[in-house]
């Protein structure tokens, strides 16, 4: 037998072992083809129609398919629909559909199912958020299996880019008629759901029969880590093969002895300071031009975001951009700033309550306070309100706010974008606080116009139209970020932040 | 005895129904409800019959009454209602999640006990030695420092040190791979027993340096007894029962999911599905969760008070002889 002071050693022993144990790397992905993936933050649930949450689009966007999508480029290319045209008239839009494609279920993707998809969308039962952007479609007609006529109300040439969001992503006609699209996956797209474990993991297979190209992975698993410095430490320690993050401050960190590289691409999303034109004494344009000059728009992304981030104008997408030289006060002018304040007789300043949500986005506080300070030059005093963010969406959906620090979806095309602030029947119209008929006309003719040149003109006048109204001051926009092991191939960012691209990706551990 | 513990627990049935109506008033009283964090701003392109259509999805159609009252009916037989976010039963959730809190919390306990009581111990026996210098010293980091700042600070260290992080969100359950298992919990346990090992550390040495002046050790020590019997013996476990207090309190809140830990560590337990339902307005898997860990810390300060009656034999219940 073993002396007490032996068995004590023995057992101090073994806790140590255990413990160091550890640190051999586990690596334990070792040879598998699956690609280990984690971010912050899970879906919050599957029905492509009804969810908005950036997490579940992200998801949504392996499984599912949508008639056309947009590549790296914001440039629309064919998904689902081989080709589309407008009619003569505008008044028609009709889709070629792909031949061959299958759902993850085998049953054959055809017109049927488009129908049946988008009826469901614009049927107020289900709920969903994007039906106010198909609201042009009257009727739709299969003349064949593989061909939808889109019969609309008006010229709407913004509908094919509002076919491209996995909103309107087509489901089988079969799971809307009998099945529960909330519980069941059935989807057309490069990965099948495997299984989904709220708030923990996911994992979806590689679909053998996907259309495309690829996927080259036999499937991802999505591990859900809730804080993104870990996330960070995991992709230092070799443990995940891919990262999804959304803080600049934690996705600039250095790597450390890691290879692991840190993927950027300029995101259509952008920072701004809602201004509600509707409160006094917002609603004198001098008032709300002075604040536009008097912000330093770079000091906002180098102090909040640690330069992370480009100023911007409204339009964030490169193709409709005009050069910001061209929009009013881009540049600081603090002179300017004052002596507007003076001709709006508000010299001695004023309060200015700023709502901001907490982490969202993770940089809106320090955005909140580098405003504060910039506006004291011009006497106002900026009262910063800090959020949690369900609060903070109820105040912002009630108007009940002076002004917000927000970070707003962009799109590909700007008429989706812009359409639901700034025209007098639009649903946010009274969020945004600020309507004229020239910001109303612009918008109504910039969703008929047929001509790409004109319609960039119009969009043109729109944003110079509005950073001289400043209802908003739109600040920057941000980068989308991913991280990723040198042995992670072929995956391409985009600016919308989806990573479908991941069905090119390819494993070379 | 029996009949001790039976008046205890009745007479937590009233603290049970004040929680549960607490929690159900507060969580309807704060902005927001399930349909805005599900959409976010999204829910302001909803039409009025689209938002109803969600609205009696969600059951938030109902007058609250209502929605209380079919609860506690449900909650009297078993059921503690369903999760639309989770698409499962509360008390699965529940049930599926709180082995990770309850390991959690015995390892960190465990951990924290064993060096707050040692460390305790010889400061109080070296007082003002080296030794008790150390341990004020540590006693006073592990109060300063918050969980976050040990928890990200541990992960940084293990991560680009030693290039290792035993759990990036693949939490392996103690039954499927104990060794993988104990790997992923030592770390968050260490973190969550620091700083409680300080308090232990502090209420120990405090209380042993009292009982060390005590006439019986001195009697003790004069019929010529081992010095580490005396000390093992007569003053620890005398000095043992404000220890034992603080245990169970800490264990009624360990049980009730150590947030913070959670998250940093990204284990599935209670306290990151509970602050998730919360930013998710996820009424019924709130108020399930919270009433459960509600009786869990009424049952704990139960057992914690029959403890006493073990560590101290002075202490009795139920028999006024």
């Amino acid at each position: 037998m073993l002396p007490a002071k032996g068995i004590r050693l023995i057992v101090i022993v073994a806790v140590l072992v255990m413990t160091i144990g550890i640190t051999a790397p586990a690596m334990a992905q070792d040879g598998s083809n699956m690609l280990i993936m984690a971010r912050a933050v899970d879906s919050t649930g599957l029905d492509p129609h009804t969810q908005t949450a950036f997490a579940s689009l992200r998801m949504l966007e392996l499984v599912y398919e949508t008639l056309v999508r947009t590549d790296e480029n914001l440039v629309l290319e064919p998904a689902l629909a081989e080709s589309w045209a407008f009619s003569d008239d505008g008044m028609q839009l009709t889709f070629n559909l792909r031949q061959g494609v299958t759902f993850h279920d085998g049953s054959p993707f055809t017109s049927e199912d488009v129908i049946v998809s988008i009826e469901r969308i614009l049927d107020e039962e289900t709920g969903s958020a994007t039906r106010s952007n198909l609201l042009s479609i009257e009727s739709m007609d299969a003349p064949d299996d593989y061909t939808v006529v889109m019969n609309l109300t008006l010229p709407d040439v913004p509908l094919v880019a509002a076919l491209s969001s996995i909103n309107t992503a087509i489901l089988p006609s079969e799971l809307i008629a009998e099945g529960d699209p909330s519980a069941t996956v059935n989807g057309t797209g490069p990965f099948m759901l495997e299984s989904w474990q709220p708030e923990e993991r996911t994992i979806l297979m590689a679909f053998a029969d996907y259309w495309g190209d690829g996927p080259y992975v036999d499937g991802i698993e999505i591990r859900i880590v809730p804080d993104e410095s870990t996330i960070m430490a995991a992709l230092r320690a070799g443990e995940i093969d891919f990262a999804m993050l959304n803080d600049p401050l934690i996705a600039t960190l250095p790597m450390g002895g890691s290879e692991a590289i840190i993927n950027r691409a300029p995101d259509i999303s952008y920072h701004v300071l809602q201004l509600r034109a509707a409160v006094e004494p917002l609603d004198k344009l001098e008032v709300r031009q002075a604040i536009s000059c008097a912000i330093d728009r770079q000091q906002v992304v180098d102090v909040a975001a640690l330069g992370e981030g480009m100023v911007t104008g409204p339009l964030t997408m490169p193709a409709w951009q005009v050069p910001l030289d061209e929009l009013f006060c881009y540049e600081q002018d603090l002179a300017r700033a004052q002596e507007l304040m003076a001709e709006a007789g508000l010299e001695e300043g004023f309060e200015l309550p700023v709502i901001v949500a907490v982490a969202e986005p993770p940089t809106a506080l320090s955005e909140a306070q580098v405003i504060q300070e910039q506006l004291r030059a011009i006497n106002i005093e900026v009262t910063i309100e800090s959020l949690e963010f369900g609060v903070y969406v109820d105040r912002w959906l009630a108007a009940d706010f002076t002004a917000a620090i927000a970070l707003n979806g962009g799109r590909s095309d700007p008429y989706p974008m812009y359409s639901r602030y700034f025209q007098y029947d639009a649903n946010f119209n009274e969020v945004a606080g600020y309507i004229d008929d020239t910001l109303d006309s612009l918008m109504k003719q910039g969703q008929v116009e047929t001509d790409p040149e004109a319609r960039w003109e119009i969009f043109a006048e729109f944003q110079r139209h509005l950073a001289e109204t400043a209802p908003w001051i739109w600040l920057y926009n941000g980068y989308t970020y991913t991280g990723q092991q040198p042995w992670v191939t072929d995956f391409t960012p985009t600016p919308t932040g989806s990573i479908f691209y991941l069905s090119e990706a390819r494993l070379d551990r | 005895m029996l009949r001790y513990i039976a008046q205890r627990l009745i007479a937590v049935i009233p603290t049970l129904i004040g929680v549960s109506l607490l929690v159900f008033i507060a969580i309807r009283l704060v902005p927001g409800d399930a349909i805005v964090t599900m959409l976010g701003t999204e829910a302001g392109m909803l039409t009025a019959n689209q938002r109803a259509a969600l609205e009696s999805y969600f059951g938030l159609d109902k007058p609250a009454t209502v929605q209380y009252v079919t609860w506690m009916g449900d909650v009297l037989q078993g059921d503690l209602g369903f999760s639309i976010r989770h698409g499962k039963p509360v008390l699965d959730l529940i049930l599926e999640r709180f082995p990770v809190t309850m390991e959690l919390a015995f390892v960190s306990l465990v951990t924290a006990l064993v060096v707050g009581t040692t460390l305790g111990t010889l400061s109080a026996v070296l007082h003002n030695s080296f030794i008790d210098l150390f341990g004020r010293l540590f006693a006073l980091l592990g109060l300063a420092a918050p969980n976050f700042l040990i928890g990200t600070l541990l992960i940084y260290v293990l991560s680009v040190y030693f290039g290792i992080l035993p759990n990036a969100g693949n939490y392996v359950e103690l039954t499927e791979d104990p060794v993988k298992n104990f790997e992923q919990i030592i770390f968050p346990a260490m973190t969550l027993g620091f700083s409680f090992s300080a308090s232990v550390m502090r209420t120990t040495r405090s209380a042993m340096l009292e009982v060390l002046g005590e006439d019986y050790i001195r009697t003790a020590r004069s019929k010529g007894l081992r010095s580490r019997t005396v000390i093992t013996r007569h003053a620890l476990r005398n000095a043992m029962i404000p220890v034992v207090t603080l245990a169970g309190v800490e264990l009624g809140y360990l049980l009730g999911g150590a947030v913070i830990v959670e998250q940093i560590f990204a284990l599935p337990g209670l306290g990151r599905l509970t602050l998730n339902a919360i930013s998710q307005r996820d009424y019924a898997l709130i108020q399930g969760a919270t009433l459960f860990i509600a009786i869990n810390f009424v049952v704990i300060n139960l057992v914690v008070d029959l403890i006493y009656a073990v560590v101290d034999p002075r202490i009795s219940y139920g028999s006024h002889k």
